[in-house]
């Protein structure tokens, strides 16, 4: 049910991403869901894409700075409440969330979370009988 | 080892006696050599006369590399130019170059005293040496390869860049020791861990690295990378050329070739001389060159001169490492920096690639002073938070060191540029006037 998240160093500066996302199409790379979080100088690029070790080596190969996180992807129906109860749970199980970042789509939605203690969110998740994408799934969506 | 023991190992009375002969002798002649030397020592009322040991040298006036600008090309040689085999020149990235030129006498002197460096840092006939300092006009290159030949070792002429052939033929040819830049060193450290080729693969054991300054982090971080002993050899173009002196293995301060090669250590602002061991500006007089000899040249190198026996039976005084070219040093918001300072706390972090790039500029009349840094690949975090409590760690021990704080930029691994030759480390886009 973990996830292989990539993260990118990469510099505020114009046109970085477009390199990015230009590289990984060129080498038949697709990318499921990013995220960028941004401080005043740098940016950490987060997402998930089709062949997690090709993207690495693709980007290794340019010297990007790549990391690996896993992370959870959960998913739930696309209506009012349904987010705030799996919070609810993750909260009440003493569980922090780094960060987290989600996409909707018809009547579901996906929202990828890296918690700091990533089995116990797992497990959970599931014993609440909620459902978590394996990675497989994920890159089929 | 010592290449010439006589010399070097010679008794400090001793030396100085012949330090008196040849001061007398060079002034004399670059008095009626030199019509620049004569004007200058005529205008204080000298004559060669008044100069009847060391002890009189700072009766002389001083040289400075404007002087060797305000000359140029040919106007500081001693000799008619059919006497001169070989002319160098620095690179002048400010203004014209300077020009020096060789006799045939001078090329020997300076085979000699970089076959002393070779010894003193444990290269001998047996051994092989790659020349990365570039040939040319340059110093570096073909005063090393000089040297080598000169002990009866093995000469591998590689000159800079090409870094990938470099590293190839490293390993091909098993060289045993390496001559660059410091910088320069360091990217081919680099280039060998990222190829693959296994270090033990390797022969290489010694490194000589001089023409820029360096610290000390530096050279432990060079070290470890090439698995090497690392000494600093030390000189300029003015005097001679790399081989003004060099570090032997108890690396704890770089022996002067004073036989050739007066050292004098000056109180900046006052000009006096200091006491040894006091931090001072450097100021050589060539006691034996011919073709262009130097009288009190100002290197504007900052360092202490030491004057006690080394354990290695070397008498030659050992120089502190230079602390900086007090041209190199940046005066930012009223503080005195080096860039050396910057360098060494990058070094003693293990989070940081050991390049940097100082970027300085005035904005509302206020400088600004910025360092970018590489983060090394396995400190790259994923979270932001880490990221920035990596970068105030690095601002703060800069504030600590320098005095002031610097803007720090966590970079993108290898953005900053890789040095062949001496590293630009600081760009200043103040305009002042």
């Amino acid at each position: 049910m973990l996830i292989k998240q990539l993260s990118i160093f990469l510099e505020n500066k114009k046109g970085r991403f477009t390199e990015v996302a230009k590289l990984l199409g060129e080498a038949g790379i697709n990318m499921s869901a990013f995220t960028v979080s941004e401080s005043s100088d740098f940016g950490i690029l987060r997402l998930i894409v089709s062949d997690t070790d090709k993207a690495i080596r693709v980007l290794r190969e340019k010297l990007y700075a790549v990391s690996i996180t896993e992370v959870v992807c959960l998913y739930c129906p696309n209506q009012p409440g349904a987010l705030g109860k799996a919070m609810d749970i993750i909260t009440e199980a003493g569980i922090f969330i780094e960060y987290m970042y989600a996409f909707a789509q018809g009547d579901s939605a996906h929202v990828i979370i890296r918690p700091d203690d990533i089995s116990k969110c797992v497990e959970v998740l599931q014993s609440n009988k909620l459902k978590l994408i394996a990675a497989d799934d994920l890159y089929k969506l | 080892m010592i290449w010439n023991e006589t010399i070097e190992c010679m008794e400090r009375e001793e030396m100085r006696k012949l330090q008196d002969i040849r001061l007398k002798r060079i002034v004399a002649y670059a008095y009626h050599n030199t019509p620049f030397y004569r004007k200058r020592m005529q205008e204080t009322g000298l004559t060669p006369g008044d100069i009847a040991s060391v002890e009189d040298i700072s009766k002389l006036p001083f040289t400075v590399k404007q002087d060797l600008r305000d000359n140029y090309p040919f106007g500081l040689m001693a000799v008619a130019m059919s006497e001169i085999v070989r002319l160098h020149a620095s690179s002048g990235t400010t203004g014209k170059p300077i020009v020096v030129g060789y006799t045939r006498k001078d090329l020997g002197i300076w085979n000699e005293t970089v076959a002393r460096c070779l010894y003193a840092a444990g290269v001998t006939r047996n051994d092989s040496v790659q020349v990365s300092y570039g040939y040319g006009l340059f110093t570096g290159g073909l005063g090393l390869h000089g040297g080598v030949e000169t002990i009866g070792g093995t000469v591998i002429p590689m000159s800079s860049g090409n870094t990938q052939k470099q590293i190839q033929l490293m390993h091909d040819f098993g060289a045993n020791a390496l001559a660059c830049t410091p910088s320069y060193a360091l990217f081919l450290g680099e280039t060998i861990r990222e190829s693959g080729l296994p270090r033990e693969e390797f022969k290489l054991r010694v490194g000589m690295f001089g023409a820029e300054p360096w610290t000390e982090n530096m050279r432990k971080e060079i070290e470890e990378l090439l698995g090497i002993k690392a000494y600093d050899i030390y000189g300029l173009t003015e005097i001679i050329g790399p081989g003004v002196g060099c570090e032997c293995e108890c690396q704890h301060g770089t022996h002067l070739w004073e036989d050739h090669f007066f050292p004098e250590i000056l109180d900046p602002q006052t000009l006096q001389p200091v006491t040894p061991g006091v931090t001072g500006e450097l100021v050589f007089t060539t006691l034996t060159k011919e073709g262009m000899p130097m009288i009190r040249y100002r290197t504007r190198d900052l360092t202490a001169l030491h004057y006690e026996k080394c354990p290695c039976g070397r008498t030659a005084v050992r120089m502190d490492r230079i602390l900086g070219r007090s041209d190199d040093m940046l005066i930012i918001r009223g503080v005195n920096v080096f860039p050396s300072q910057v360098e060494s706390v990058i070094l003693e972090m293990p989070e940081f690639e050991p390049h940097y790039l100082i970027e300085v500029d005035r904005l509302n009349n206020l400088d600004t002073f910025l360092i970018r840094v590489e983060v090394r690949p396995e400190y790259y975090s994923d979270e932001i938070n880490k990221l920035l409590a990596l970068k105030k760690k690095i601002t703060l021990r800069m504030q600590s060191v320098i005095g002031i704080q610097p803007e720090v930029k966590l970079v993108e691994p290898r953005s900053l540029e890789r040095s062949l030759g001496k590293a630009k480390h600081v760009i200043d886009n103040r305009q002042l006037v």
